[in-house]
């Protein structure tokens, strides 16, 4: 199957040019000059991807060509918007990039046979609960604008629920996989509705009580909402019962209006995305600031490096968070409409990917597992994008790939391996299968 | 589960659908409207980036330009007002924190040369930084400073001088001024000074009794209906009852049958009260309409900065069919209320003939290559009066300045036609709340025969007369304004 790589590499090509293109574009409006630095940070890029794509090639060969370029493409987004909002930053960027790689190389090296995560499943989701706890740990977690998201170990910090959210895919896809016969066959109808067995849906109420957990302690609605809409998801993929969805959102809408009402910081951000207006100075400042970003932007935005993210000649910020939350807001402020357009597609894509390596796949954990994986990626990127432009109450998730953040990159490229793990036993499969049937049909000739 | 996996792609698919519908909606349809948002600084922000333009006098003196402060990103251009308090008003100020207002408001658009979307794109692929128009104006820096000077000697007030032919603003003053540079640092502190109201231009927003001054208008009715002729005697008998209240002359003096020169020269109450309640409500109103009163004087000011004038009650304007006074207000007393630019207007009407010309500051807008992109081309208002009754109406104006109540507005060597005016405001909190303080007046042009110039003078808060603290003002405006023609 070196003709999927083959394309890979091919794709590759338009990425690293794109960077080069980007970078240049930020120099030129900094400095009006066209710097080499431009040139020589799209070969690193490039030599990176060509690594990445060699090691590909020995290792995955049949896996899904166009995941990796299509990351790429949303990391080369990430990197200019990111190096032209502070360049600092974008330093860290690309070594988290860097590592992000080790990681995807490594998870690829050592997990090639994903199964053995179907062993230790319980393992997996405690770790993952864990994980969302320890921000609450006093001397260990971190507070965020009233929410719990961070950890901090001496020079390490990191936020937790990036992690988690891989575990809890693992455990669910695993437990799904075992249990969804005698979740459909056990189900009964109670005036009209058709309900799952209690017995088998224990472990799914722990699921929901993990992310209503999460809402009151960690504080954290986007990334509750994430896991909950997964879960949901996977529940609905592996039992084709609809109503289990009605009731799992019931279940969580009910939760999360409770809870609404009674912890502070959830009752501020569903306030706030009511009622915008009413402290356009202090709590409303954000989403206002990227609304108005966006309306700055127009159809074809202002140009890389033409948008204001502080008040001119302060520290003052104009867009708030410019380089995690509202990154989707400076997209649209420089390259408009079309450009965010661009991006939406983008994420639209490595969906249509992941879905399509499920669709592929023969066995039912390989299945789940790479339906839950695209499904919160998916989600994660609806969630902020809905947050900045008022879809949804604003959360601070990370734009996958694009925003500032070593935890959101290096955990979705242990995501993006997974799949790519899952792509190349599916698809190996396929070509085997498909080599048989031919070679039958020759056979009988 | 294949089924299932392409159904939740499709609602991804419609998910991220809805993301860029939200999108489209804040970014293309509803951005005119955030863009006017007031949490909104974005628009003003950008503009704070572009070189805004200067705003010059009518000789050249630089009365608002911007300096650049920074450089690359954080390059930014700050406005500085060379005459301090000097144009406060009307020019107003523009500033990235505090916003703007008057002048510098209402021509944004040119100041930042806003041009068409076309050849900004032209600029754009040129490589070229926006950057705004020069405004000159009509505005003459000596009556100005004279203007300024003798407000600040006599009290709180306003002065407006307007050119007749073509309605070109020469002095715009009002006291206490402001200086526009100070605004980024102390504006609230302006806006909390109730007691002077530095921030109000008093002479577009200054809604003052404007006494006998309005006799000028309800004599124009007299004249222009044809109620009376500069012929018609009416016998002013001193008091005379007026809806159940005495109205008296000064000094309770009575009256023979008079005439319209006499009348205006001595400015007798009860001949003009007569004259009010002969001509009837509905006249009256119109001929107000016609001056521009009852609604927001044509000048180039925003809007919400230039007051109406006419009879209120409870900061509504009252209509032909509401119960007023005729009689007090034909003599400008009642509930009216005027400002001193829509006085300055009917002592230019009158002078120009009976056509009352678009009061304008801006005289001409030149881009930055040195070309004048647009000039002012003076247009009509309105035709308030006839040429007959202008001519007719000025006689008797002379007359009020020769021997009557106006004697120091007198002019050597030049014939000066106008009208006096003192309002008693006592009890007025603004003035402190005494009894002896008075709204004193001056409204008239000069020279008679061929008029250059057209003023209203006003002081708030003086226990002086009009011809006392408001003649002199005019007086020395016009003669600062006619020996620099």
């Amino acid at each position: 199957m070196t003709s999927a790589r083959n394309r890979e590499l091919l794709a590759l090509v338009p990425v690293a040019l794109l960077l080069t293109a980007g970078f240049a574009a930020v120099f030129a409006q900094e400095s009006a000059r066209i710097d080499d630095a431009s040139l020589v940070y799209g070969a690193y890029f490039f030599a990176l991807c060509l690594a990445t794509h060699i090691y590909l090639r020995i290792r995955l060969p049949n896996a899904d060509p166009y995941l990796f370029p299509l990351a790429a493409l949303l990391l080369t987004f990430g990197l200019v918007m990111v190096y032209r909002i502070d360049p600092s930053l974008a330093r860290d960027q690309a070594n988290w990039f860097v590592f992000g790689l080790v990681l995807f190389a490594l998870t690829i090296q050592f997990l090639r046979d994903y199964d053995v995560l179907e062993r230790y499943r319980y393992t997996i989701a405690v770790v993952g609960l864990l994980l969302l706890l320890a921000p609450r740990v006093p001397g260990l977690g971190q507070q965020v604008n009233g929410a719990y998201l961070g950890i901090k170990a001496g020079p390490l910090a990191f936020q937790p629920a990036e992690f988690s959210k891989i575990c809890l895919v693992v455990f669910l896809a695993s437990y799904l996989r075992e249990h969804r016969e005698v979740l459909i066959v056990g189900a009964r109808r109670v005036l009209g509705v058709t309900l799952p067995p209690l017995k088998h849906f224990g472990p799914m109420l722990v699921v929901w009580g993990a992310s209503m957990f999460m809402l009151v302690f960690i504080r954290d609605l986007g990334s509750s909402l994430m896991f909950f809409a997964a879960f949901l998801a996977l529940l609905y993929v592996a039992t084709g019962r609809f109503s289990f969805v009605v009731i799992g959102m019931a279940m969580f809408l009910v939760g999360a209006w409770f809870f609404a009402s009674t912890v502070p910081h959830v009752h501020d951000r569903v306030e706030i995305w009511l009622n915008p207006y009413a402290h356009p100075r202090a709590s409303g400042y954000q989403i206002l600031q990227s609304i108005f970003a966006q309306a700055d932007g127009g159809l074809f935005g202002k140009g890389f490096g033409q948008g204001l993210i502080t008040v001119p000649g302060t520290n003052d910020a104009l867009l708030p968070a410019a380089q995690t939350d509202t990154i989707y807001s400076l997209i649209v402020n420089e390259l408009g409409l079309f450009g965010a357009c661009g991006v939406v597609l983008i994420y639209l894509l490595i969906a249509a990917r992941g879905f399509k390596i499920a669709l592929l796949s023969d066995d039912g954990f390989s299945k789940l597992l790479a339906t839950g994986l695209t499904a919160v990626f998916s989600i994660q990127a609806f969630v902020i994008i809905g947050g900045v432009t008022r879809v949804i109450p604003l959360t601070g998730v990370t734009l996958p790939f694009i925003s500032y953040g070593g935890s959101s990159i290096v955990a979705n490229f242990v995501l993006l391996a997974l799949l790519l793990l899952i792509s190349d036993r599916a698809r190996r499969q396929s070509a085997a299968a498909e080599r048989v049937g031919g070679l039958a049909l020759e056979g009988s000739r | 589960m294949n089924r299932q996996i392409i159904k939740l792609f499709g609602l991804i698919v419609a998910l991220f659908a809805v993301l860029i519908g939200f999108t489209s909606y804040w970014s293309v349809f509803d951005a005119k409207a955030l863009k006017e948002k007031d949490a909104n600084k974005r628009p003003l922000l950008e503009q704070q980036q572009i070189k805004r333009g200067r705003i010059l006098a009518a000789d050249g003196t630089v009365l608002a330009r911007s300096v650049p402060k920074g450089h690359g990103d954080s390059l930014r251009y700050v406005r500085r007002y060379p005459e301090g308090s000097l144009y406060g008003h009307p020019i107003g100020y523009s500033f990235v924190q505090q916003g703007d207002s008057e002048f510098e408001q209402f021509h944004n658009d040119e100041l930042v040369g806003n041009e068409s979307e076309f050849s900004s794109i032209l600029d754009e692929l040129r490589g070229r930084r926006q950057e705004g128009d020069d405004i000159v104006t009509n505005l003459d820096p000596t009556a100005q400073a004279t203007a300024l000077e003798d407000l600040r000697e006599a009290g709180f007030g306003a002065v407006v001088a307007i050119e007749p032919k073509s309605g070109r603003v020469r002095v715009m003053a009002s006291n206490p001024a402001y200086d526009p540079n100070r605004v980024p640092y102390e504006l609230t502190k302006l806006n909390e000074n109730e007691l002077e109201t530095p921030l109000v231009n008093r002479a577009t927003q200054g809604q003052y009794p404007p006494g006998s001054t309005f006799k000028v208008v309800t004599a124009a009715a007299g004249l222009d209906s044809g109620e009376i002729t500069p012929e018609t005697a009416i016998e002013a008998p001193s008091p005379l009852d007026v809806e159940g209240v005495p109205l008296e002359n000064d000094f309770n003096e009575s009256f023979p049958p008079i005439t319209l020169d006499t009348a205006l020269t001595q400015s007798v109450n009860t001949w003009f009260g007569q004259l009010g309640q002969q001509l009837g409500q509905k006249t009256m109103f119109e001929y107000m309409d016609r001056f521009g009163f009852n609604s927001t004087p044509a000048i180039d000011l925003p809007s919400n900065q230039v007051y109406a004038s006419g009879v209120f009650e409870d900061h509504h304007l009252l209509g032909p069919n509401d119960p007023v006074d005729l009689a007090r207000m034909a003599i400008g007393q009642e509930r009216l209320a005027v400002t001193p630019l829509q006085m300055a207007e009917v002592a230019a009407a009158v002078a120009n003939g009976g056509k009352l010309m678009k009061p304008q500051i801006w005289s001409r807008v030149v881009d930055p290559d040195g070309r004048v992109t647009k000039r002012l081309e003076p247009s009509q208002y309105s035709q308030p009066i006839s040429a007959e009754t202008a001519a007719e109406l000025n006689t008797a104006m002379q007359g009020v300045v020769s021997e009557g109540t106006g004697t120091n507005a007198e002019i050597s060597g030049v014939t000066v036609a106008g009208k006096t005016g003192t309002a008693e405001t006592p009890y007025n909190e603004a003035c402190g709340g005494g009894t002896d303080e008075n709204q004193a007046w001056f409204i008239g042009f000069a020279p008679a025969e061929d008029p250059k110039i057209a003023i209203a003078a006003t002081v708030e808060c003086t226990p002086l007369f009009g011809n006392d603290v408001a003649a002199p003002i005019f007086r020395d405006v016009a003669e600062t304004i006619l020996n620099g023609e």
